[in-house]
């Protein structure tokens, strides 16, 4: 339980601390993060926000973000609670709940995004095998660069 | 009437106050979206069933879309003839009828009010006057047009046929994509901070595509160099552009020293992303096409996506996207696809940025209602042609809305 939470804590902290280049470690090798709306999901829609599969795509992800897009400087704050763990022998599940606020530069802030993430641990390595970030709102703000 | 000088160089100017004024946002509504142009509504996939529906938007309408029990689609305005609550709350389902939950008048899939309860009052006391005329504030009722799997509306009357509207340069663009019944893949919303004309002023700048979206540039996705062209109708309110597969080789941005030029440092680690099956036969990468007043629809690679500008204020705009596959698609197809999500919406490798930059010219225009923006990159006209350094598409958005709003 402990760790769990300590795993995600640790992620949390270093996407609010601009550690982009931290955040493929969170995951397997092979590791699937993927963002997804209630809304689709409750319809049996498959389509992503942001679809990353091993590590290589995530690291796309956090080169890109620093080469190649645009988007105005800004900060999240991750607010991670209401943990529900399910231990398995090769993996653990892991049900939470997520607020991320987001600050820019000129201190606007807002609520930026909710939702769940639904996690699948791997025992071993302590890392996500899947992470999916269920918004619970189909709206998004502009544009979502940093990853939730 | 709208009083507003437009700048003495014409087609090459647009004064910011177009993006600033709520008189003008208020008349873009009458003469705009209620005038005789036609709306995107919904794809026709989503109210497969008969009896289904779905609720939207035409500019600030609430709108619901439906297909009877025979099989035909309706839209008609979301407001109840009688003290105008929304005769439907939902997103999206299947009804027999619609109720209002306000006081439970009843109307059909195509808006006709069917009963007024308690009209007849109960016992001989209470009711309505038999001369009462409740229909005369009836919702009002959309001309509907399926057309390859799009479902448009328009409330003129004067309005031309939906083909006859988007015009011979651009319908067989629009054609070349919708082969095939269509699949829902998914939804989301973006919320832009800017006025709506900014968003489809963008989506009609063929110059800023690879200068702005340096993701593209960097992996030779959509360079200027690369061929393709731009088709514009001859009112300028419709626009396509493409570009073909062909790998650019070439070094113009590398030349001139642009931000979006290539880093050899800069490599994708799994490329798989980007891999396209030409699966329209034409060896074309990227198509993006736009019809007036706020509908988009993109092929980029294998993404296939309808985007629907909904105004919801004169800074505020929200950006419907709806990306689909065919029907027929099998799983490596339907991979290709979600993989390629990647690419667009709010977090899109090479859409991201719009959301952006279109807010930036809302924010530093501010204070500069009396200033216009320089629309001059390919001269002063508005057509087709084979380079897409120009920006005709942008003065044919002008053409159009200035025409409609007779400033």
């Amino acid at each position: 339980m402990k760790e769990v939470e300590n795993l995600h804590a640790r992620y949390a902290h270093a996407l609010d601390e601009d550690r982009l280049e931290d955040w493929p470690n969170f995951f397997t090798e092979r590791g699937i993060y993927r963002i997804a709306t209630a809304e689709n999901e409750a319809r049996g829609l498959p389509l992503p926000v942001v679809y990353c599969e091993g590590r290589k795509m995530l690291r796309d992800r956090v080169q890109s973000l620093r080469h190649a897009n645009i988007y105005e400087p800004q900060r999240y704050r991750h607010i991670v609670s209401s943990v529900l763990i399910e231990e398995g022998k090769e993996f653990i599940k892991s049900t939470s709940s997520f607020l991320v606020v987001r600050i820019m530069e000129n201190g606007e802030t807002m609520l930026f995004a909710s939702g769940r993430y639904l996690d699948r641990i791997s025992a071993k390595e302590m890392l996500y095998e899947e992470r999916v970030v269920v918004c619970d709102s189909r709206r998004f703000d502009t544009l979502l660069a940093i990853p939730l | 009437m709208l009083e507003r000088s437009w700048p003495s160089e014409g087609a090459t100017r647009v004064p910011y106050w177009v993006y600033q004024d709520e008189d003008v946002y208020a008349e873009e509504q009458r003469r705009i979206f209620h005038g005789p142009t036609w709306s995107y509504l919904c794809l026709e996939a989503e109210i497969a069933e008969p009896q289904s529906f779905v609720t939207t938007f035409v500019g600030e309408m609430p709108v619901v879309v439906s297909r009877d029990a025979a099989g035909s689609i309706h839209a008609f305005e979301n407001r109840c003839a009688h003290r105008g609550a929304l005769i439907c709350m939902q997103a999206r389902g299947k009804a027999e009828r619609f109720s209002c939950i306000y006081h439970n008048w009843t109307y059909d899939h195509a808006g006709n009010l069917l009963n007024v309860a308690f009209r007849k009052g109960i016992a001989g006391k209470g009711g309505m006057s038999p001369e009462a005329k409740p229909e005369s504030q009836a919702p009002k009722q959309f001309r509907v047009r399926a057309f390859q799997g799009l479902v448009f509306g328009t409330l003129s009357k004067d309005a031309p046929s939906f083909e006859e509207y988007v015009g011979p340069e651009v319908l067989p663009r629009l054609k070349r994509v919708l082969i095939k019944p269509l699949k829902v893949l998914g939804c989301y919303t973006q919320v832009l901070p800017n006025n709506w004309k900014l968003y489809m002023d963008n989506v009609k700048d063929t110059y800023h595509a690879s200068l702005l979206h340096v993701f593209f540039t960097r992996f030779r996705i959509n360079r200027l160099t690369q061929e393709g062209g731009v088709f514009v109708s001859k009112d300028g309110a419709h626009h396509c552009t493409y570009t073909k597969m062909v790998e650019d080789k070439g070094d113009a941005y590398e030349k001139d020293g642009m931000r979006s030029a290539s880093s050899h440092a800069f490599k994708l680690e799994d490329p798989e992303m980007l891999n396209q099956v030409d699966e329209l036969g034409d060896a074309v990468s990227i198509q993006i096409l736009s019809l007036f007043p706020g509908f988009v629809l993109h092929q980029i690679r294998n993404s296939l996506a309808a985007r629907q500008i909904v105004p919801k204020g004169v800074d505020r705009t929200e950006l419907h996207w709806t990306l689909f596959g065919f029907a027929d698609d099998d799983e490596a197809m339907t991979r290709r696809r979600l993989l390629q999500a990647n690419l667009v919406g709010p977090a899109g490798y090479i859409s991201m940025e719009d959301g952006a930059a279109t807010g930036f010219v809302q924010r530093g225009v501010a204070a500069s209602r009396d200033r216009a923006s320089v629309i001059e990159m390919g001269g002063d006209k508005v057509g087709s042609g084979d380079s897409r350094i120009t920006e005709t598409a942008v003065r044919g958005l002008w053409k159009a809305w200035r025409s409609h709003m007779d400033l």
